[in-house]
């Protein structure tokens, strides 16, 4: 009976704060993208040629994001049914868009205009309790093209 | 020490290639960070403890791939990539690699 009381005092705070933190997340991340439009991100392999040729130089973004006890929860019962699992969509999606944000930040503080190659890597760093995802890492790399000044 | 994940440098002519090189780091996780990490499971958001943590193991790896590339005489590292591993339950093993080249 405690053990239940646990749980759903439990799921109720993951609720709270989990919502709350993902609603702040999304809305930081929309202002950012905004900030960021001017920096072209491509996955193409080869940039176009152009003179004088520009410098490169790798940059990258990792995050770590984890998931709150209500969605794992509702993962959990979902498990049962099969489907979308919505709830892991959204961590993915908060975990991407934030690694390629920070790749952006980098080639900014570079002062590149562009970056070619993206790729991404994701990662589940599993809890030692269950073999369910608690945490994904996701890291986005590239190599920013910087146009050289003076020249 | 130039390192990209394309496959040329613009601009430039590689003379020589010196083959792959290659780094890797395993890192495990302290208990407090894992403590903190626990709670952070119940309330969601980003594990800023991890992040750093892998950013400075990967950092590491790069870094013994450019030592690497330096002792056999290369200035360019190309077509970078990364890749992870979880080892056992609280280690991961972070591993980065390219091909060593000489630029003009």
């Amino acid at each position: 009976m405690i053990d239940l009381a646990i749980v759903l005092v439990l799921v109720i705070i993951g609720y709270i704060f989990g919502q709350r933190a993902e609603r702040r997340h999304f809305e930081s991340i929309i202002d950012r993208e905004e900030q960021y439009k001017s920096l072209l991100c491509f996955s193409e392999r080869f940039p176009p040629t152009q003179s004088p040729p520009p410098d490169v130089a790798l940059v990258a973004g990792n995050v770590v994001i984890s998931i709150d006890y209500f969605k794992r929860i509702v993962a959990g019962l979902r498990m049962l049914f099969g489907g979308r699992v919505t709830a892991y969509e959204s961590l993915l999606e908060r975990a991407r868009r934030e690694a390629l944000l920070r790749m952006k930040e980098d080639a900014m503080e570079k002062g590149a205009h562009s970056v070619f190659n993206v790729k991404l890597e994701t990662a589940s760093i599993t809890k030692g309790r269950g073999r369910q995802v608690g945490a994904v890492e996701v890291y986005a790399y590239g190599t920013a093209l910087i146009e050289k000044t003076g020249s | 020490m130039i390192i990209t994940n394309i496959e040329i440098i613009p601009g430039k002519k590689v003379t020589q290639h010196l083959g792959m090189v290659q780094g890797n780091t395993v890192r495990a996780k302290h208990a407090g960070r894992d403590f903190m990490a626990g709670l952070k499971n119940i309330f969601g958001g980003e594990l800023k403890g991890y992040t750093e943590l892998l950013q400075e193991a990967r950092d590491e790896a790069v870094g013994r791939m450019v030592a690497q590339a330096e002792a056999i005489g290369a200035n360019a590292v190309l077509n970078v990539r990364f890749s992870t591993s979880s080892v056992t339950a609280g280690a991961a093993e972070l591993f980065a690699y390219g091909t060593a080249v000489v630029l003009e």
